[in-house]
């Protein structure tokens, strides 16, 4: 969490203190049961499998004090009942991690004011709907230099899932970062248009593998990537989740989504009333991103690797610095400043360097 | 040989009696329940409780009855048109194609009269109309080709359920991309005006389950009376006596996919008016290919596809009762759905068919 929500929290907790203790959502002696709704199958190993490891977190910090319950697989179009369900059943919290759940769960908010919601990737707020994502470009950015070192044909393959601002702000920080070590570096872009399908995936990557790429890295969810690219002896990068178990000799670093500490923090807030509607947008210096261990590398580029994190963590790098300039020769942010959060979180453009257009 | 296969023949029966053909499904339907049991049982959880999670608690209060409604409308009404062609023994394997364009041909006059005020009444209409003939256009597709080049409607109707989804695909994430939504791939809201109002005040259920119901109670009361129906019948079961008889096939053809594809198209539009206010890159969970077998589990009969229609919608709400309250995993509720599919078919078989064991002569 960001240190302005942190702040936002404490100065709202006495009014929704108030409001919550006559509610009677929080009765110290009941656990309070906490939902949540996943996209995809907890066993993708990737992005539902990491915040269900957020829930298990919360589970295992909080003990008899709460009750957690998830469902999986939930289709996006239909996933209003199941939030109205949860509501019903008695959840004092619920979270919802995909984004196309958020006209639904602002449905449902509305209609049960006493339940607190949590959105992650959203941007549509109620009093009691939260929104929360992480900064994962700025992985991107340290997984974009540890590339531009490794790589020898100077072609590296990204397999990416939908053209959202998630994503392509992703892209842009691997650039930026891989033009940082090798400024003529070319990146080749698929788009899958799957968050989770290991087929897809996989021919992805041979596709890639196919046309120079001696490293893939990936914004989808499964290992099938990874897995394609140990087989061929040449390098990749997990995604959401360290996946080196999968490719113990290909994978160089691994994305991690970490939401624990978030969710035991939201939970303990809807516990002593201070739970107020913010958004958090927090990176690697709130810990919800993390680097996965820096493998099959030599020790300089680990070095690099290692520097550039800590860089990040400590707020003294920012990924999207300036200058950054469009495919068109645009400048959006001059040196010395940096590209606008409200920019990234809404970008549909490549930055100079990445051949192609943004589909759509 | 030490071993020998007993052989089954199955014979068709004559006619079928009433009873079994009553008790059938009824039995069937027990079965899986037991084996249904077994396996929670087998996984540590009390049987008795999931009966009562998947199929009692559901059917208790008004809320879930209504999100049951809701869940089964758009089967039911895909089924009854599907049925028509399915008894015509033609193949339209596309109504999930054919749901998503009536949905997207709704949703365009949605987004297009979008900050209307909210007292225009004509766009609830309009949107009806043009899921309807979204929906009957591109059924039309397979029937014409069918019609008049002989291509197999199984492939082109499938095909086309790839084509309307991509396009639906395309148009969210390109030109009707809410302009205020950050890049991302859906559509803006509708606004009341083009928004199907709820059943009464307070419910989550939107009027239009009402016209399904009407479209039920027209096709049962049809059903067995009329001339079409007939023809349909007598097309699916001899195409050359009906031709004999004077029908036309082509266009009995064109008719029944025109029929389907509308109603289709209809559950289309009511999805998106009534249940989800906008467009996004998806806006069917497959309800076009679960509508396939709840066709065949209610038998192609208006009646049987109502009933069908709620009790597979049930076990999908109670399934996620159970993932709610019990933590029993969604697997458990697909392999009990494949459960029930695997015992009313088998009972089918058993109704129609006299089974009888003999030793295989060497």
């Amino acid at each position: 969490m960001s240190g302005t929500t942190r702040r936002g929290l404490i100065q709202n907790s006495a009014i929704l203190g108030l409001s919550l203790a006559t509610s009677g959502v929080a009765l110290a002696a009941d656990p309070l049961k906490v939902a949540f709704v996943y996209v995809g199958p907890v066993g993708d190993f990737g992005y539902s499998y990491q915040h269900d490891l957020g829930r298990k977190a919360l589970q295992a910090a909080m003990g008899d004090k709460v009750v957690t319950s998830f469902l999986e697989n939930v289709p996006e179009s239909d996933s209003e009942r199941v939030f109205e369900q949860l509501a019903r059943a008695g959840n004092g919290l619920i979270f919802g991690t995909s984004f196309g759940f958020m006209e639904p769960m602002l449905k449902v908010a509305k209609r049960y004011p006493k339940v607190m919601f949590e959105h992650a990737t959203g941007y549509k707020r109620a009093p009691n709907l939260s929104t929360y994502s992480a900064k994962f470009h700025e992985g991107r950015y340290v997984i974009g230099q540890i590339a531009a070192k490794m790589s020898k044909t100077g072609t590296i393959g990204y397999i990416a899932a939908f053209p959202i601002p998630e994503v392509i702000s992703g892209i842009n920080a691997f650039m930026l970062g891989a033009q940082s070590i090798n400024p003529e570096i070319k990146v080749k872009i698929v788009w899958a248009n799957v968050w989770f399908d290991p087929g897809k995936e996989a021919d992805a990557a041979k596709v890639l593998l196919s046309q120079g790429c001696d490293i893939i890295t990936q914004h989808t969810d499964s290992a099938a990537p990874l897995q394609v690219v140990e087989k061929a002896g040449m390098h990749g990068f997990g995604q959401s989740s360290d996946m080196s178990r999968f490719a113990p000799k290909a994978i160089l670093s691994s994305i991690v989504d970490n939401w624990g500490g978030y969710y035991i923090a939201r939970t303990k807030a809807v516990m002593d009333g201070s739970w107020k509607s913010t958004d958090t947008w927090g990176g690697m210096d709130a810990d919800m991103v993390r680097m996965g261990p820096f493998m099959n590398m030599p020790d300089d580029v680990k070095a690099m690797a290692d520097a550039t994190s800590a860089a990040i963590k400590a707020g003294k790098l920012n990924p999207f610095k300036g200058p950054v300039v469009k495919q068109d020769g645009t400048v959006v942010a001059k040196a010395g400043e940096a590209v606008a959060d409200k920019d990234i979180l809404g970008m549909n453009w490549y930055v100079k360097g990445i051949d192609g257009k943004v589909p759509g | 040989m030490a071993f020998e296969l007993p052989k089954v023949t199955l014979t068709l029966r004559e006619a079928p009696s009433r009873l079994r053909t009553f008790l059938g499904p009824i039995l069937a339907f027990g079965i899986a329940m037991l084996l249904g049991g077994l396996l929670v049982a087998l996984m540590g959880k009390s049987p008795w409780q999931a009966l009562d999670v998947y199929f009692i608690h559901p059917l208790l209060d008004s809320y879930n009855l209504q999100a049951l409604a809701l869940k089964a409308s758009p089967l039911v009404l895909m089924a009854i048109g599907l049925s028509y062609c399915y008894r015509a023994n033609l193949w339209n394997i596309g109504a999930e194609g054919q749901f998503v364009i009536g949905g997207t041909c709704a949703g365009a006059i949605a987004i297009f009269t979008h900050g209307a005020p909210d007292n225009t009444l004509w766009i609830l209409p309009a949107m009806l109309l043009a899921g309807v003939m979204g929906g009957m256009v591109t059924a039309l597709i397979p029937a014409i080709l069918k019609v008049s080049l002989g291509v197999s409607e199984i492939l082109t109707s499938l095909m086309l359920v790839y084509v309307s989804q991509l396009t639906l695909d395309y148009l969210v994430r390109g030109p009707w991309r809410d302009p205020k939504g950050f890049n991302f791939p859906v559509t803006v809201t509708f606004d009341p005006a083009a928004t199907l109002p709820p059943l009464f005040d307070g419910a989550r259920v939107h009027v239009g389950v009402l016209l399904t119901l009407a479209i039920v109670i027209i096709a049962a009361i049809m059903q067995g009376r009329s001339l079409f129906n007939f023809a349909v019948r007598l097309l699916g079961l001899a195409p050359r006596a009906a031709r004999f008889a004077g029908f036309s096939e082509a266009r009995i053809t064109l008719i029944v996919f025109a029929l389907s594809g509308g109603l289709a198209g209809l559950a289309g539009f009511m999805e998106v008016s009534g249940q989800i206010n906008q467009l996004q890159p998806s806006i069917s969970p497959g309800y076009g290919f679960t509508a396939i077998i709840v066709a065949f589990l209610g038998r192609l009969s208006p009646v049987g596809i109502l009933v069908a229609g709620f009790v597979l919608s049930l076990t999908y709400i109670g399934g996620e009762a159970a993932q709610i309250s019990m933590q029993l995993p969604l697997d458990m509720t697909q392999t009990f759905q494949g459960l029930l599919l695997f015992c009313i078919l088998s009972a089918d078989i058993l109704t129609r068919y006299d089974v009888s064991l003999a030793k295989a002569r060497t």
